[in-house]
């Protein structure tokens, strides 16, 4: 009995916790969302009013359509991280496997070098990377920006994925093995589907700081035709004046394709066929 | 078909030496147990002999064919594994069809060796399962299944038993057996439980720290332990070792008597002792009696008997089946 009530309010104490997180959270998101459909004036006076029928106003979302090819950054966004995600998921989950399942002279060696991207922030290097792409011709490219943020993800995806991938079971592989399964095969369909739910949380992971960065895209590729939406929202943004209304509908539009792409990887992280491999 | 024969076979990680020149040679048909306490490199013998792990040096040959460079799916093996290791997105009829799909076995013929197999193991209403829709008992048939339809050379046991309970584990065990009498096929068996290797093996081996202590039936290994590790490994409760010196023997260093070569009297005998402790499994009766001229003892009695803790009572072993060891710990025959 007593043991009922204590776990009762510590489950309490413990969504009190998090509520309050997730409104700290939230809040930053919900400003933006309420004032990107209020007109300029209101914004200032009230900016923690609700929209009512006097300042209700879609000034902002039509200034956004209707200036700048929005359409076109979305997709490069859109390209961008959905591709780098890809990238880093493949070769991040290979290296893991590596690491993870062979053992070879300098395996652990191999895996702080591949962790150590996680302390060095990758942005120490933009002068050398922007002269590696001058020199390859790949500067106002999306290739650049994919490049890029494939390398800034794969350090954090080999370190987590290596660390699930030691907990598939060796049986499993190894029957694998004696099913005549290659390698390839036995990283693809038997490892792969167990480690899902790491997977999904390395996609997460890897894909906001992707979608938000401003500064990859102003230096490598700051051209109309590669623009991201991050940085086509600077449009607005000026030195004495800021369009603000265009703005914040800019950034609420730009929450609906990641938070699309997060519900799809979201839906992998609670997927339990892989329950009853092994005992 | 379905010999094997390990020549000189050494394996070492960096400095440590799992196993330290293993020579056996298994015969068509032998169902062949490997048996010792954990660590000592029984279950990397049978990976070995898999394929999924590499000798350091030695020589490892199936049906006369060395078989060092030939990977684990083309040795003509199939293997249990204690975790079942079923692939979980695949349900029960195609876990036991992939490796004859990998093969590139024709359609009618998987067919044909997975309703043979599961039919033998009656799980026909299980095939369209997924792993996770069966029980333990179930998942395990589904992984010696998975080896039957591959009509294997050699069948590779990794400890089958060791993730099922008890009423479970006698079920699988005669199971086995039957079918080893059925298919004929050769079996090598991992188990660290030495009721498994008594019942199921024609031939059981022994390993300790790396090295085959000693190779024979179980009624030899039982009778005619080659040093004290078997004496003391095989048999169960364990063999009483008496300092052979107490007992006035001048010829071994180690006398071994069996619990169950003791007889039990309340008036006169060899060794007088105090009762401990007495375990009533119905059938048996076990007493540890405490010696003052010989140390702890453990009898067997079968059938119930009344002793109490605190009883004095006398032991006597059967003369004619104790065992001598000598100062390295061998048997003197």
């Amino acid at each position: 009995m007593s043991k009922a009530r204590a776990s009762l309010s510590r489950t309490t104490l413990v969504h009190l916790a998090l509520i309050g997180y997730t409104l700290i959270a939230v809040f930053p998101v919900f400003l933006t969302l309420i004032n990107s459909m209020k007109s300029r004036n209101a914004i200032f006076r009230n900016p923690m009013q609700l929209p009512t029928a006097e300042t209700f106003d879609l000034v902002g979302y039509t200034t956004v359509l209707g200036q700048g090819d929005f359409a076109s950054y979305f997709q490069n966004s859109f390209i961008v991280t959905v591709v780098a995600i890809a990238l880093v998921l493949l070769f991040g989950a290979m290296a893991a496997f590596a690491l993870s399942e062979y053992r070879f002279r300098g395996n652990t060696l191999m895996g702080l070098y591949l962790a150590l991207g996680i302390m060095i922030p990758i942005r120490l290097g933009t002068v050398a990377i922007l002269q590696g792409m001058v020199a390859t011709g790949l500067v106002n490219t999306l290739t650049a920006l994919i490049l890029v943020y494939t390398a800034q993800g794969i350090p954090l995806a080999v370190f987590i994925l290596s660390e699930f991938m030691r907990t598939v079971s060796d049986d499993l592989k190894n029957a694998g093995r004696i099913d005549g399964l290659s390698e390839y095969a036995i990283f693809f369909r038997l490892v792969l589907p167990l480690v899902r739910p790491a997977m999904a949380t390395v996609a997460v992971f890897t894909m906001i700081p992707i979608w938000n960065d401003l500064w990859f895209p102003l230096i490598l590729a700051p051209s109309e035709a590669t623009k991201t939406v991050t940085l086509g929202s600077q449009l607005f943004i000026g030195q004495f004046v800021t369009n603000w209304n265009a703005v914040l509908a800019a950034l609420s539009l730009a929450i609906l394709p990641v938070l699309v792409l997060y519900l799809v990887f979201s839906r992998q992280l609670i997927r339990g066929i892989t329950s009853g491999a092994v005992k | 078909m379905g010999s094997l024969q390990l020549k000189s076979v050494r394996k070492s990680f960096g400095p440590v030496d799992v196993l330290k020149g293993i020579d056996l040679d298994v015969k068509d048909g032998e169902f062949v147990i490997f048996v010792g306490p954990s660590g000592c490199g029984k279950s990397t013998l049978l990976r070995i002999i898999a394929g999924l792990e590499d000798a350091t040096s030695g020589s490892i040959t199936i049906d006369d064919e060395e078989v060092a460079a030939v990977p684990p799916a083309k040795r003509g093996i199939a293997m249990v594994f204690q975790s079942y290791a079923l692939y979980p997105h695949l349900n029960v009829k195609d876990n036991m069809g992939l490796g004859l799909k990998q093969a590139g076995t024709p359609k009618d013929e998987i067919e044909r060796r997975v309703a043979k197999a599961s039919s033998m193991l009656s799980l026909e209403q299980y095939l369209a399962r997924r792993p996770a829709e069966l029980s333990g008992g179930q998942r395990q048939r589904v992984a010696i299944g998975r080896a039957i339809v591959r009509e294997p050379k050699l069948f590779l046991f990794d400890e089958p038993l060791s993730n099922l309970d008890a009423a479970l584990r006698v079920n699988t065990r005669l199971e086995i057996a039957r079918l080893h009498r059925e298919l004929k096929a050769t079996m090598i068996y991992v188990t660290h439980d030495q009721v498994e290797a008594m019942t199921l093996a024609d031939k059981i081996v022994v390993l300790d720290a790396g090295v085959i202590q000693q190779v024979g039936s179980p009624m030899e290994l039982y009778n005619r332990p080659a040093n004290l590790f078997v004496a003391g490994f095989i048999g169960s409760p364990g063999m009483n070792f008496v300092d052979a010196g107490r007992m006035g023997v001048t010829d071994a260093k180690t006398i071994g008597v069996r619990p169950e070569h003791i007889a039990l009297s309340r008036e006169a005998g060899t060794w007088q002792g105090k009762v401990v402790h007495v375990e009533h499994l119905g059938a048996d009766t076990i007493v540890y009696l405490e010696s003052e001229a010989i140390g702890t003892l453990t009898v067997r009695l079968f059938g119930e008997h009344h002793y109490a803790v605190g009883d004095v009572v006398f032991a006597t072993p059967s003369a004619d089946q104790t065992h001598r060891f000598d100062t390295a710990g061998q048997a003197i025959r």
